[in-house]
């Protein structure tokens, strides 16, 4: 892969960051003017507290000197202190994002890897009853609403046969640690990672057979084959890592709809992730809650979608300029 | 016995408009070490017939007559016979376009795959099948390191030499060439076909070459076939089709090449009015007959036959009497 | 994924069935018509072949119907909670409810009627704005180019680096809770998608030599966009929109559920969130919050269907390729 490549799309990546810095700012400050006033709604409060609270929030001089702050303190790893509970953003971020990760994590790596599949397949049999059987399931669990998904499954798993707890991360007043403990979670995590999953396999599927149909009628195809390879060798071979680089980008497009997508999800399972702590801080509102959540979201899309800008390079050899 | 022949070959395509009669009775045959020329419009069956010989067309498509290679039925080959023949017994060369060779993958690779797959029959290892791939490149004029460049890195005339390559490496004795300098610029064409040439005398190859250019066949085949709609419509040594043509068709095809210097063709250009029928949808009687020029009326009634011109000169065209009675042709170049 | 189907040449082609003659005309105008009318029916008839499509428009149809007839099939006052007082609540399915009564004692089935009207109602209204503001930055940005198409783009970008659901509830949030501001969140936020689309397929009909020749004759930009521009990017539209659609009601969906929509209108996000806050779930109540649920995977999967036939039929390319050539 061409360094200049490389560069061109950190470069690239950086400056939409940039640019979501200054946007992301504006755009709270234009929500919401002074976030004093709500904060102290029916609070008695002296100029001289109210001023000290402002100087506190970063909130007095002028617009870009508010923003040229909030650069510098962003860039430190300072995201400021939440309105609600006084600790600092980054604490709750740090505390609410490993069980959207592990939930969201796991439940794209099942999603993409039996989406992959089932695509595949379908796509290399058209129209076969496997194709038909896959397509119509992929439509389906594509066109249901996915906290919809997660009511059913909880009526049925949880409340009627009780198998799994209604909610939560873990047991409420658990104790336990190490390996215990991760089973207690992964045993909380089966319905809502059940019900992400099912909501996304839905598109990999259908892609990934429209891919595999676009590669079948290519001439390359049936030179492989008249070169004497087996069918399955033909699709291994030659077929898949042809079709797979479409479903390469729509995976980075996917990234950050995931991050924020499960937000109704953790809401059904009262899952303490990402999801809640962004709906807390619109109940609020939380500014700096708000703001901190919001930049997580769009650097994680935007590294994502930069990873999979390189990973795409690397794999067409077209695209890298080599 | 032959290398390869075709009896009486009929391929329909299965559609959901109906059935498409794509060859309808198509019998050659080819020696050992022997040029043929397939030449004709496209959509008259000529690129079935290739695909039909190694058996690589569509599902469902329904392949009537026989195909008999060195012998052996083609049809009745089990899928590990079949997966044997292919390309060491008989190999396509495939037009070179961009999307002929797979685009993700090295060239060389692509290469290496296929001596691989006949490793038993060719008693190579990898490393000895890497070697192999540097030589066959140099063979046909290109450096060695292009084995590892990428398709969309090479010129059409480098691909198609490539693919040319590819064609060789497991040493079949069937080349099939189909439509190999089609998608090339002049100078180029001719440096493909030198080396076609070239080839195909070094290595003793058998060849049947496919393509709508009849100019290009004169060159390198020794007899050559006119097809039109599915049906073989002259055939013949090509020297002798080429300065006397007997069917209309094939007269049409000699002549919509204008010899360079022939101040006489070049005042009086010939082209073929009329379209390539649907297979679908044939004329009755003779296929050719809209677009003939010496039609009569039993033309559209009678579907005529392969007839005797001359010692190895055949043409399925009414007009065409036995050597001692010749018709004259109307002048054609009005 | 295909990118970006080319689309037809100047008129979207679509093969005259056998006798099917457009009417001598005396002028170009009055034959392009006629020309249009029978490129009309002929795609009206291949909808009515392919089954699927079919289905899916008739299920559509009949939801529409349901919709539009609310006020004849159910009266209002089973919405309100008022109004339901003597009513049982959590009531199974009965014959005087259809669907049981839920928490406050009112009509699920009331719920569902008058809920389709909301959900539908937002989902076409909010998928016109997005096509709308998509196409048109589509279209100008890819048309223009240069400066115009870099900042346009920058946009675009930025819309689609920003995760969807966050914004659509901070904007949903900002602004009053009401029908038309839905409409407006959901159709603010999604319009990246179709322009992106848009752009890519001006761009590629730019290209086409027809355009420079138009140019050369002395065309005017308009009569370029109208005639030639246009035309080719409308079957892509179209399909973008029935596509589209299907995605504004599941966000009006969520953001429903969420608890960002109109308080005073009943839509089928809005009966779910209800019914989870209820706690239906616990209470085995299934008759409350499964219809809404399959109301909307009914909607949304036969738009989606006739979405990807219409496509299909659109689009000589993938036409041909459903007819297993090769």
């Amino acid at each position: 892969m061409r360094a200049r490549f490389v560069v061109a799309k950190v470069a690239g990546s950086l400056a939409t960051l940039a640019f979501v810095l200054v946007v992301n700012f504006f755009l709270f400050r234009v929500v919401n003017d002074d976030p004093t006033a709500s904060m102290f709604r029916g609070r008695n409060m002296s100029a001289d507290q109210i001023q000290q609270r402002r100087e506190q929030f970063d909130l007095t001089g002028s617009r870009l000197e508010q923003f040229i702050a909030y650069v510098g303190q962003t860039l430190r790893g300072n995201l400021g202190d939440s309105f609600l509970s006084n600790r600092p953003v980054t604490t709750e971020i740090r505390e609410a994002i490993w069980p959207t990760v592990a939930l969201v994590g796991t439940s794209t790596v099942f999603a993409m890897v039996i989406g992959i599949t089932l695509g595949i397949y379908a796509g290399w049999r058209r129209r076969s009853k496997f194709d038909v059987a896959s397509t119509s399931f992929s439509m389906f669990t594509y066109s249901v609403p996915d906290f919809w998904l997660g009511m059913l499954l909880l009526a049925f798993f949880s409340v009627s046969l009780g198998w799994f707890p209604t909610g939560g991360f873990e047991d409420a007043g658990s104790t336990a640690t190490g390996l215990t403990a991760l089973l207690d979670q992964a045993h909380h995590m089966v319905l809502p990672a059940l019900t992400l999953t099912l909501a996304y396999i839905g598109e990999y599927m259908i892609v990934m057979r429209s891919s595999i149909l676009d590669t079948v009628g290519e001439d390359y195809l049936q030179l492989a084959r008249a070169k004497g390879l087996r069918d399955a060798d033909v699709r291994k071979r030659h077929a898949v890592p042809n079709a797979l680089l479409p479903v390469v980008s729509l995976t980075a497009l996917n990234f950050g709809f995931i991050l924020s997508g499960a937000i109704a999800v953790e809401s059904i399972f009262s899952w303490p992730g990402l999801g809640q702590a962004t709906l807390e801080a619109i109940r609020g509102p939380d500014f700096p809650m708000l703001q901190g959540l919001f930049l997580l979201f769009s650097a994680s899309l935007i590294v994502a979608n930069l990873a999979v800008d390189l990973l795409y390079g690397f794999l067409d050899p077209r695209v890298a300029g080599r | 016995m032959s290398l390869l022949e075709l009896r009486d070959l009929r391929v329909t395509y299965r559609s959901e408009r109906g059935d498409v009669p794509a060859v309808r009775g198509v019998s050659l045959t080819i020696e050992r070490g022997q040029t043929v020329g397939l030449a004709g419009e496209s959509g008259c069956g000529k690129s079935t017939i290739a695909g039909a010989v190694l058996r690589l067309l569509p599902k469902g498509t329904l392949v009537e007559g026989s195909i008999l290679f060195d012998g052996e039925d083609v049809y009745e080959m089990t899928p590990g016979r079949l997966r044997a023949v292919r390309w060491s017994g008989a190999a396509i060369v495939f037009q070179g376009a961009l999307h002929s060779l797979n685009p993700v993958r090295r060239v060389g690779s692509q290469i290496e795959e296929a001596i691989m797959l006949h490793s038993a029959d060719l008693g190579l290892d990898r490393s000895q099948a890497r070697r192999r791939v540097g030589e066959l490149l140099e063979r046909v004029g290109l450096r060695v390191d292009r084995a590892r460049s990428y398709p969309h890195q090479m010129s059409g005339g480098q691909r198609q030499r490539v693919l040319i390559a590819l064609a060789l490496a497991c040493e079949p004795d069937l080349l099939i060439a189909d439509e190999p300098t089609t998608a090339l610029d002049v100078m180029v064409q001719a440096q493909v076909l030198a080396l076609l040439a070239d080839l195909q005398a070094d290595r003793g190859l058998a060849l049947l070459f496919i393509t709508h250019d009849l100019s290009v066949l004169n060159s390198v085949c020794e007899r050559l076939m006119v097809m039109y709609a599915g049906r073989v419509v002259e055939e013949g040594p090509s020297r002798e089709l080429f300065a006397d043509p007997r069917h209309p068709y094939g007269r049409a095809l000699s002549q919509a090449f204008p010899t360079i210097g022939d101040r006489a063709s070049r005042m009086h250009p010939t082209g073929l009015p009329g379209d390539p029928p649907d297979p679908a949808a044939l004329p009755s009687g003779c296929a050719f007959h809209p677009r003939c020029d010496v039609a009569i009326d039993e033309c559209s009634a009678l579907d005529v036959a392969l007839r005797d011109v001359n010692a190895g000169h055949r043409a399925a065209c009414v007009h065409v009497e036995p050597p001692n009675k010749r018709v004259t042709n109307k002048s054609v170049t009005s | 994924m295909s990118d970006v189907t080319s689309g037809p040449a100047s008129e979207p082609v679509v093969d005259p069935a056998p006798g099917d003659h457009p009417p001598i005309a005396y002028s170009p105008r009055a034959a392009a018509w006629a020309r249009r009318r029978a490129s009309f029916a002929q795609l009206a008839r291949s909808v009515r072949s392919d089954r699927i499509a079919f289905g899916g428009l008739v299920v559509l149809v009949l939801f529409i119907v349901m919709a539009v007839a609310a006020p004849l099939i159910s009266s209002r006052s089973g919405l309100s909670a008022v109004d339901s007082v003597g009513n049982l609540a959590w009531a199974r399915p009965s014959w005087e409810f259809p669907m049981g009564t839920d928490h406050l004692g009112r009509s699920v089935a009331a719920q569902f009627v008058w809920g389709a009207r909301v959900s539908l109602f937002v989902g076409f209204a909010a998928t016109v704005l997005t096509v709308g503001i998509g196409s048109f930055v589509g279209i100008v940005a890819g048309f223009f180019g240069g400066w115009t198409d870099s900042v346009m783009m920058r946009l675009t970008d930025w819309f689609l680096v920003i995760p969807f659901l966050p914004l659509a509830i901070v904007l949903a949030t900002v602004l009053d809770r009401s029908l038309w501001n839905i409409v407006f969140v959901i159709g603010v936020t999604t319009w990246p998608a179709t322009a992106r689309l848009v752009r890519a397929q001006v761009l590629t009909v730019k290209q086409r030599l027809y355009v420079d020749r138009a140019r050369a004759l002395g065309a005017s930009r308009t009569h370029i966009v109208g005639r030639h521009i246009l035309p080719n990017v409308a079957p892509l539209i179209l399909a973008n929109v029935t596509l589209a659609v299907p995605i504004s009601i599941l966000t009006e969906t969520t953001l429903a559920f969420l608890g960002l929509a109109d308080p005073n209108q009943t839509s089928w996000g809005k009966t779910l969130e209800e019914a989870f806050g209820a706690g239906a779930i616990s209470r085995n109540a299934w008759w409350y919050y499964l219809p809404a649920g399959l109301g909307i995977v009914a909607v949304v999967l036969a738009f989606t269907l006739f979405g990807r036939a219409l496509e299909e039929i659109l689009d000589p390319r993938l036409r041909k390729r459903s007819r297993g050539q090769r």
